[in-house]
Protein backbone atom coordinates (compact mmCIF):
# COMPACT_ATOMS: atom_id res chain seq x y z
CA UNK A 1 0.00 0.00 0.00
CA UNK A 2 1.57 3.21 -0.80
CA UNK A 3 0.55 6.24 1.85
CA UNK A 4 0.30 9.85 0.53
CA UNK A 5 3.25 11.49 1.09
CA UNK A 6 3.24 12.63 4.74
CA UNK A 7 5.62 15.75 4.38
CA UNK A 8 2.87 17.19 1.58
CA UNK A 9 -0.37 16.36 3.78
CA UNK A 10 1.65 17.36 6.66
CA UNK A 11 2.88 20.83 5.77
CA UNK A 12 -0.10 21.36 3.48
CA UNK A 13 -2.39 21.79 6.45
CA UNK A 14 -0.31 22.11 9.45
CA UNK A 15 -0.86 18.69 10.97
CA UNK A 16 1.51 17.59 13.89
CA UNK A 17 3.63 14.32 12.53
CA UNK A 18 3.03 12.51 15.17
CA UNK A 19 -0.55 13.18 15.52
CA UNK A 20 -0.70 12.18 11.79
CA UNK A 21 1.22 8.51 12.22
CA UNK A 22 -0.82 7.93 15.09
CA UNK A 23 -4.15 8.23 13.32
CA UNK A 24 -2.80 5.62 10.46
CA UNK A 25 -4.43 2.63 11.64
CA UNK A 26 -6.33 0.21 10.36
CA UNK A 27 -9.94 0.43 9.32
CA UNK A 28 -11.03 -1.53 6.66
CA UNK A 29 -9.01 -2.91 4.18
CA UNK A 30 -11.34 -2.83 0.83
CA UNK A 31 -10.77 0.08 0.02
CA UNK A 32 -8.67 1.53 -2.92
CA UNK A 33 -8.12 5.10 -4.29
CA UNK A 34 -7.45 5.49 -8.11
CA UNK A 35 -5.37 9.17 -8.30
CA UNK A 36 -2.40 10.88 -9.20
CA UNK A 37 -0.53 11.57 -5.97
CA UNK A 38 -0.18 15.76 -7.13
CA UNK A 39 -4.23 16.05 -7.82
CA UNK A 40 -5.47 18.25 -5.03
CA UNK A 41 -8.82 16.75 -5.89
CA UNK A 42 -7.20 13.19 -5.46
CA UNK A 43 -5.71 14.67 -2.19
CA UNK A 44 -9.46 15.30 -0.81
CA UNK A 45 -10.27 11.78 -0.78
CA UNK A 46 -6.88 10.47 0.93
CA UNK A 47 -7.24 13.34 3.44
CA UNK A 48 -10.82 12.29 4.32
CA UNK A 49 -9.88 8.82 4.56
CA UNK A 50 -7.25 9.76 6.65
CA UNK A 51 -9.19 11.50 9.00
CA UNK A 52 -11.52 8.55 9.40
CA UNK A 53 -8.44 6.38 10.28
CA UNK A 54 -9.33 4.76 7.26
CA UNK A 55 -6.97 2.21 5.63
CA UNK A 56 -6.72 2.02 2.12
CA UNK A 57 -4.43 0.66 -1.34
CA UNK A 58 -3.19 4.33 -3.54
CA UNK A 59 -3.22 3.07 -6.95
CA UNK A 60 -1.05 5.63 -9.02
CA UNK A 61 -3.04 6.46 -12.45
CA UNK A 62 -1.32 7.50 -15.74
CA UNK A 63 -3.91 10.53 -16.77
CA UNK A 64 -2.38 9.69 -20.80
CA UNK A 65 -2.72 6.19 -20.68
CA UNK A 66 -5.80 5.91 -18.31
CA UNK A 67 -6.39 2.15 -16.88
CA UNK A 68 -9.05 -0.20 -17.36
CA UNK A 69 -9.54 -0.27 -13.80
CA UNK A 70 -10.17 3.74 -13.93
CA UNK A 71 -12.20 3.23 -17.35
CA UNK A 72 -14.67 0.05 -15.63
CA UNK A 73 -14.94 2.16 -12.22
CA UNK A 74 -15.85 5.86 -13.91
CA UNK A 75 -17.09 4.91 -17.37
CA UNK A 76 -18.95 8.49 -17.53
CA UNK A 77 -16.17 10.64 -16.76
CA UNK A 78 -13.28 9.16 -16.87
CA UNK A 79 -11.41 10.94 -14.26
CA UNK A 80 -9.68 10.49 -10.56
CA UNK A 81 -10.16 10.17 -8.31
CA UNK A 82 -12.26 7.30 -7.76
CA UNK A 83 -12.88 5.72 -4.64
CA UNK A 84 -13.77 1.66 -4.73
CA UNK A 85 -15.02 0.77 -1.67
CA UNK A 86 -15.93 -3.57 -1.73
CA UNK A 87 -17.82 -3.42 -4.72
CA UNK A 88 -18.84 0.08 -5.02
CA UNK A 89 -17.07 2.90 -6.81
CA UNK A 90 -17.83 6.88 -5.65
CA UNK A 91 -16.61 9.55 -8.43
CA UNK A 92 -16.27 13.33 -8.09
CA UNK A 93 -13.88 14.54 -5.08
CA UNK A 94 -16.42 16.56 -3.19
CA UNK A 95 -18.93 13.37 -3.40
CA UNK A 96 -16.15 11.10 -2.35
CA UNK A 97 -15.53 13.03 0.77
CA UNK A 98 -19.72 13.48 1.73
CA UNK A 99 -19.30 9.40 1.42
CA UNK A 100 -16.23 8.79 3.38
CA UNK A 101 -18.14 10.94 6.04
CA UNK A 102 -21.46 9.39 5.85
CA UNK A 103 -20.08 5.45 5.38
CA UNK A 104 -17.07 5.71 8.04
CA UNK A 105 -18.14 6.43 11.68
CA UNK A 106 -14.08 6.51 13.22
CA UNK A 107 -12.60 9.16 13.79
CA UNK A 108 -13.88 12.92 13.89
CA UNK A 109 -17.41 13.93 11.76
CA UNK A 110 -15.99 15.62 8.92
CA UNK A 111 -19.60 17.87 7.97
CA UNK A 112 -20.87 19.60 10.52
CA UNK A 113 -24.07 18.25 12.52
CA UNK A 114 -26.35 21.14 11.99
CA UNK A 115 -28.24 21.55 8.65
CA UNK A 116 -27.39 25.40 8.61
CA UNK A 117 -24.02 24.81 8.77
CA UNK A 118 -23.74 21.90 6.78
CA UNK A 119 -25.24 23.85 4.25
CA UNK A 120 -22.92 26.76 4.41
CA UNK A 121 -19.49 24.42 4.01
CA UNK A 122 -21.20 23.16 1.04
CA UNK A 123 -22.21 26.03 -0.21
CA UNK A 124 -18.23 27.18 -0.26
CA UNK A 125 -17.10 24.54 -1.54
CA UNK A 126 -19.15 24.59 -4.62
CA UNK A 127 -17.69 28.30 -4.77
CA UNK A 128 -14.07 27.37 -4.13
CA UNK A 129 -14.78 24.87 -6.95
CA UNK A 130 -16.86 26.72 -9.54
CA UNK A 131 -15.73 29.81 -9.13
CA UNK A 132 -12.29 30.86 -6.82
CA UNK A 133 -9.94 27.98 -7.40
CA UNK A 134 -10.34 27.67 -11.59
CA UNK A 135 -8.77 31.33 -11.37
CA UNK A 136 -5.79 29.77 -9.72
CA UNK A 137 -4.80 27.58 -12.57
CA UNK A 138 -5.56 30.26 -15.55
CA UNK A 139 -3.03 32.51 -13.84
CA UNK A 140 -0.34 29.89 -13.76
CA UNK A 141 -0.63 29.46 -17.61
CA UNK A 142 -1.38 32.89 -18.37
CA UNK A 143 1.74 34.53 -19.97
CA UNK A 144 -0.56 37.93 -20.23
CA UNK A 145 0.65 40.79 -17.96
CA UNK A 146 -2.86 42.52 -18.04
CA UNK A 147 -4.84 39.19 -17.50
CA UNK A 148 -2.65 38.28 -14.51
CA UNK A 149 -3.58 41.72 -12.64
CA UNK A 150 -7.05 40.72 -13.38
CA UNK A 151 -6.93 37.14 -12.17
CA UNK A 152 -4.95 38.08 -9.09
CA UNK A 153 -7.64 40.90 -7.99
CA UNK A 154 -10.41 38.40 -8.70
CA UNK A 155 -8.38 36.34 -6.71
CA UNK A 156 -8.24 38.71 -3.82
CA UNK A 157 -11.79 39.42 -3.64
CA UNK A 158 -12.79 35.61 -3.65
CA UNK A 159 -10.38 35.43 -0.48
CA UNK A 160 -11.80 38.28 0.87
CA UNK A 161 -15.32 36.50 1.05
CA UNK A 162 -13.22 32.80 2.18
CA UNK A 163 -12.04 34.81 5.05
CA UNK A 164 -15.15 35.94 6.20
CA UNK A 165 -16.66 32.75 5.59
CA UNK A 166 -13.96 31.60 7.85
CA UNK A 167 -14.53 33.23 10.57
CA UNK A 168 -18.10 32.42 10.55
CA UNK A 169 -17.44 28.82 10.13
CA UNK A 170 -14.31 28.15 12.99
CA UNK A 171 -16.14 30.15 16.04
CA UNK A 172 -12.60 31.13 16.77
CA UNK A 173 -10.95 27.93 16.56
CA UNK A 174 -8.34 26.69 14.24
CA UNK A 175 -10.03 25.28 11.31
CA UNK A 176 -13.38 26.13 9.06
CA UNK A 177 -14.38 22.75 11.31
CA UNK A 178 -13.85 24.01 14.76
CA UNK A 179 -11.31 22.01 16.72
CA UNK A 180 -10.90 19.48 13.98
CA UNK A 181 -10.53 19.25 10.18
CA UNK A 182 -13.35 19.64 8.91
CA UNK A 183 -14.90 19.23 5.07
CA UNK A 184 -14.02 22.70 3.77
CA UNK A 185 -10.22 22.55 5.92
CA UNK A 186 -10.23 19.20 3.28
CA UNK A 187 -11.79 21.27 0.10
CA UNK A 188 -9.61 24.41 0.44
CA UNK A 189 -6.49 22.46 1.96
CA UNK A 190 -6.33 20.11 -0.66
CA UNK A 191 -5.66 23.22 -2.96
CA UNK A 192 -2.93 25.10 -1.32
CA UNK A 193 0.19 23.05 -2.61
CA UNK A 194 -1.00 24.24 -6.11
CA UNK A 195 -1.61 27.22 -4.69
CA UNK A 196 2.13 28.01 -3.47
CA UNK A 197 3.37 26.58 -6.96
CA UNK A 198 1.65 29.54 -8.44
CA UNK A 199 2.39 31.85 -6.39
CA UNK A 200 5.95 31.39 -7.21
CA UNK A 201 5.31 31.49 -10.96
CA UNK A 202 3.39 34.59 -10.48
CA UNK A 203 5.39 36.14 -7.83
CA UNK A 204 2.55 37.14 -5.96
CA UNK A 205 1.62 36.19 -2.37
CA UNK A 206 -2.24 35.08 -3.20
CA UNK A 207 -2.95 33.89 0.20
CA UNK A 208 -2.18 37.40 1.86
CA UNK A 209 -2.05 37.78 5.27
CA UNK A 210 -2.94 41.33 4.99
CA UNK A 211 -6.10 40.58 2.98
CA UNK A 212 -6.67 37.35 5.04
CA UNK A 213 -5.39 37.31 8.13
CA UNK A 214 -7.20 34.09 9.88
CA UNK A 215 -7.14 32.22 6.44
CA UNK A 216 -3.08 32.89 6.20
CA UNK A 217 -2.30 31.43 9.74
CA UNK B 1 -44.91 36.03 8.97
CA UNK B 2 -43.66 32.66 7.44
CA UNK B 3 -40.87 30.99 8.91
CA UNK B 4 -39.98 29.25 5.71
CA UNK B 5 -39.90 31.60 2.55
CA UNK B 6 -38.78 30.05 -1.14
CA UNK B 7 -37.69 33.34 -3.48
CA UNK B 8 -37.78 32.19 -7.23
CA UNK B 9 -39.32 32.50 -10.39
CA UNK B 10 -42.16 30.82 -11.30
CA UNK B 11 -41.27 29.02 -14.79
CA UNK B 12 -37.48 27.98 -12.94
CA UNK B 13 -37.05 24.29 -12.79
CA UNK B 14 -34.71 24.92 -10.02
CA UNK B 15 -37.73 26.55 -8.22
CA UNK B 16 -39.85 23.57 -8.92
CA UNK B 17 -37.62 21.30 -7.78
CA UNK B 18 -37.56 23.10 -3.91
CA UNK B 19 -41.17 23.78 -3.71
CA UNK B 20 -41.44 19.94 -4.76
CA UNK B 21 -39.78 18.85 -1.77
CA UNK B 22 -41.03 21.23 0.73
CA UNK B 23 -44.30 19.82 -0.48
CA UNK B 24 -43.06 16.03 0.09
CA UNK B 25 -41.88 17.24 3.89
CA UNK B 26 -45.38 18.52 4.47
CA UNK B 27 -43.68 21.78 4.83
CA UNK B 28 -46.15 25.09 4.39
CA UNK B 29 -43.97 27.93 3.12
CA UNK B 30 -44.34 31.56 1.71
CA UNK B 31 -43.57 31.46 -2.40
CA UNK B 32 -42.52 35.16 -3.07
CA UNK B 33 -42.34 35.78 -6.95
CA UNK B 34 -38.88 37.34 -7.82
CA UNK B 35 -38.83 39.44 -11.43
CA UNK B 36 -35.87 38.82 -12.70
CA UNK B 37 -35.10 42.39 -14.33
CA UNK B 38 -35.68 43.98 -11.21
CA UNK B 39 -34.07 41.68 -8.39
CA UNK B 40 -35.59 42.34 -4.25
CA UNK B 41 -33.63 43.91 -1.98
CA UNK B 42 -34.43 40.52 0.05
CA UNK B 43 -32.83 38.07 -2.69
CA UNK B 44 -29.39 40.30 -2.91
CA UNK B 45 -29.43 40.19 0.59
CA UNK B 46 -29.80 36.60 0.94
CA UNK B 47 -27.94 35.76 -1.72
CA UNK B 48 -25.41 38.41 -2.56
CA UNK B 49 -23.01 36.30 -4.39
CA UNK B 50 -24.66 34.62 -6.74
CA UNK B 51 -27.63 36.60 -6.76
CA UNK B 52 -30.02 34.43 -7.91
CA UNK B 53 -33.23 31.49 -7.39
CA UNK B 54 -34.04 29.85 -5.65
CA UNK B 55 -33.41 30.70 -2.50
CA UNK B 56 -35.02 29.25 0.62
CA UNK B 57 -35.16 31.26 3.58
CA UNK B 58 -35.63 29.57 7.37
CA UNK B 59 -35.97 31.29 10.68
CA UNK B 60 -33.89 33.97 8.92
CA UNK B 61 -31.40 31.86 7.83
CA UNK B 62 -31.03 31.96 4.23
CA UNK B 63 -30.12 29.04 1.47
CA UNK B 64 -28.85 29.48 -2.13
CA UNK B 65 -28.11 26.79 -4.46
CA UNK B 66 -31.22 23.69 -5.27
CA UNK B 67 -29.47 20.36 -4.48
CA UNK B 68 -27.86 22.32 -1.34
CA UNK B 69 -31.14 23.11 -0.47
CA UNK B 70 -32.44 20.22 -1.11
CA UNK B 71 -30.35 18.27 1.28
CA UNK B 72 -31.09 20.77 4.33
CA UNK B 73 -34.43 20.24 3.71
CA UNK B 74 -34.02 16.53 3.79
CA UNK B 75 -32.09 17.11 6.63
CA UNK B 76 -34.23 19.54 8.58
CA UNK B 77 -37.61 18.31 8.21
CA UNK B 78 -38.96 14.55 8.74
CA UNK B 79 -41.21 12.85 6.00
CA UNK B 80 -40.45 10.76 2.75
CA UNK B 81 -36.39 11.26 2.29
CA UNK B 82 -35.89 13.39 -0.89
CA UNK B 83 -31.92 11.51 -1.25
CA UNK B 84 -31.85 7.91 -0.19
CA UNK B 85 -30.25 7.03 3.30
CA UNK B 86 -27.72 4.60 2.10
CA UNK B 87 -24.41 6.30 1.94
CA UNK B 88 -23.57 4.82 -1.76
CA UNK B 89 -26.99 5.55 -3.31
CA UNK B 90 -27.00 8.95 -1.73
CA UNK B 91 -23.64 9.49 -3.53
CA UNK B 92 -24.68 7.91 -6.69
CA UNK B 93 -28.39 10.56 -6.34
CA UNK B 94 -25.62 13.40 -6.16
CA UNK B 95 -23.62 12.33 -8.98
CA UNK B 96 -26.26 11.67 -11.40
CA UNK B 97 -27.85 15.35 -10.23
CA UNK B 98 -24.11 17.09 -10.84
CA UNK B 99 -24.27 15.18 -14.41
CA UNK B 100 -27.85 16.73 -15.33
CA UNK B 101 -26.88 20.02 -14.16
CA UNK B 102 -23.32 20.15 -15.02
CA UNK B 103 -23.28 18.29 -18.40
CA UNK B 104 -26.73 18.07 -19.69
CA UNK B 105 -28.42 21.18 -18.91
CA UNK B 106 -25.37 23.42 -19.43
CA UNK B 107 -24.93 21.91 -23.33
CA UNK B 108 -28.61 21.81 -23.78
CA UNK B 109 -29.01 25.19 -23.39
CA UNK B 110 -26.09 26.23 -25.33
CA UNK B 111 -26.90 23.95 -28.26
CA UNK B 112 -30.09 25.59 -28.60
CA UNK B 113 -29.25 29.09 -27.81
CA UNK B 114 -26.30 29.38 -30.32
CA UNK B 115 -26.08 28.66 -34.13
CA UNK B 116 -24.15 27.31 -36.99
CA UNK B 117 -21.06 25.82 -36.17
CA UNK B 118 -20.61 26.63 -32.23
CA UNK B 119 -24.82 25.19 -32.32
CA UNK B 120 -23.40 21.95 -34.04
CA UNK B 121 -20.24 21.21 -31.78
CA UNK B 122 -22.59 22.18 -28.46
CA UNK B 123 -25.07 19.78 -30.20
CA UNK B 124 -22.81 17.06 -30.47
CA UNK B 125 -21.91 17.17 -26.86
CA UNK B 126 -25.23 17.41 -25.37
CA UNK B 127 -26.43 14.21 -27.40
CA UNK B 128 -23.25 12.08 -25.98
CA UNK B 129 -24.01 13.08 -22.58
CA UNK B 130 -27.68 12.42 -22.75
CA UNK B 131 -26.92 8.66 -24.29
CA UNK B 132 -25.09 8.44 -21.31
CA UNK B 133 -28.47 9.30 -19.35
CA UNK B 134 -30.58 7.04 -21.73
CA UNK B 135 -28.39 4.21 -21.04
CA UNK B 136 -28.49 4.83 -16.90
CA UNK B 137 -32.37 4.81 -17.26
CA UNK B 138 -32.44 2.01 -19.26
CA UNK B 139 -34.97 -0.92 -17.83
CA UNK B 140 -36.19 1.53 -14.79
CA UNK B 141 -39.44 3.25 -14.61
CA UNK B 142 -37.88 6.19 -12.96
CA UNK B 143 -33.70 7.02 -12.24
CA UNK B 144 -34.78 5.98 -8.66
CA UNK B 145 -36.26 3.16 -10.03
CA UNK B 146 -39.80 2.15 -9.07
CA UNK B 147 -40.08 5.54 -7.19
CA UNK B 148 -39.05 8.82 -8.29
CA UNK B 149 -35.78 10.37 -6.11
CA UNK B 150 -34.08 13.52 -6.53
CA UNK B 151 -32.24 12.53 -9.61
CA UNK B 152 -35.48 12.81 -11.58
CA UNK B 153 -36.59 16.19 -10.20
CA UNK B 154 -33.13 17.16 -10.99
CA UNK B 155 -33.71 15.94 -14.74
CA UNK B 156 -37.57 17.90 -15.07
CA UNK B 157 -35.83 20.28 -17.40
CA UNK B 158 -35.25 17.26 -19.96
CA UNK B 159 -39.47 16.22 -19.20
CA UNK B 160 -40.81 19.23 -19.52
CA UNK B 161 -39.04 22.76 -20.01
CA UNK B 162 -36.72 21.91 -23.02
CA UNK B 163 -39.22 19.93 -25.12
CA UNK B 164 -40.72 24.13 -25.30
CA UNK B 165 -37.67 25.43 -25.63
CA UNK B 166 -36.55 23.16 -27.90
CA UNK B 167 -39.64 23.05 -29.90
CA UNK B 168 -38.85 25.23 -33.63
CA UNK B 169 -35.20 25.97 -32.67
CA UNK B 170 -33.60 22.33 -33.28
CA UNK B 171 -34.17 18.61 -32.68
CA UNK B 172 -32.12 17.47 -29.78
CA UNK B 173 -34.03 14.05 -27.45
CA UNK B 174 -36.02 12.42 -30.43
CA UNK B 175 -38.19 9.69 -29.50
CA UNK B 176 -35.96 7.53 -31.88
CA UNK B 177 -32.57 7.83 -30.69
CA UNK B 178 -33.54 8.13 -27.06
CA UNK B 179 -36.80 6.34 -26.55
CA UNK B 180 -36.09 5.04 -22.66
CA UNK B 181 -35.63 9.00 -21.90
CA UNK B 182 -38.91 9.49 -23.63
CA UNK B 183 -40.50 7.14 -21.89
CA UNK B 184 -38.81 8.06 -18.51
CA UNK B 185 -40.35 11.83 -19.38
CA UNK B 186 -43.88 10.44 -19.66
CA UNK B 187 -43.78 8.89 -16.85
CA UNK B 188 -42.16 11.79 -15.30
CA UNK B 189 -44.61 14.19 -16.46
CA UNK B 190 -47.81 12.52 -15.51
CA UNK B 191 -46.99 11.06 -12.18
CA UNK B 192 -49.52 12.32 -9.75
CA UNK B 193 -47.05 14.56 -7.17
CA UNK B 194 -45.55 16.14 -10.71
CA UNK B 195 -48.33 17.26 -12.28
CA UNK B 196 -49.88 19.09 -9.50
CA UNK B 197 -46.90 20.90 -9.11
CA UNK B 198 -45.36 21.52 -12.13
CA UNK B 199 -46.07 25.13 -13.60
CA UNK B 200 -49.40 24.73 -16.09
CA UNK B 201 -48.67 24.26 -19.90
CA UNK B 202 -50.94 27.22 -20.85
CA UNK B 203 -48.93 29.48 -19.20
CA UNK B 204 -45.61 28.09 -20.07
CA UNK B 205 -46.09 27.95 -23.47
CA UNK B 206 -46.65 31.55 -24.40
CA UNK B 207 -43.59 32.29 -22.28
CA UNK B 208 -41.48 29.52 -24.04
CA UNK B 209 -42.91 29.10 -27.40
CA UNK B 210 -41.25 31.08 -30.34
CA UNK B 211 -43.21 33.66 -31.98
Amino acid sequence: MTWPRPGYIVSTLHINPTDYCILIMAAASDVKVLGMWSCPYVNRAQLALCIKSIEYEFIEENTLKKSDMLLKHNPVHKKIPVLIHGDKSVCESCIIVEYIADAFDTGPRILPSDAYDRALARFWAAYIDDKWYPLVKVLRQSGDKEERKSLVQKLFEGLILLEEAFIGCSKGMAYFGGDSIGYLDIILGSCLACLRVTEKVVGVELMDPTKAPQLAK
Amino acid sequence: MSKVKVLGFWYSPFVARVKMALKMKGVEFEYVEENIRAKSELLLESNPIHKKVPVLIHDGKAIVETMIILEYIDQTWEGPPILPRDPYHRAMARFWVNFIDEKCLNTMLKACWRTGEEQEKWKEEAILNFQILENEIKGKKYFGGDEISVVDHAANFIAYWFPLISWGRMELVTEDQFPNLWRWSSHYCNHPFVKDNLPPMDVMIPKFKPA
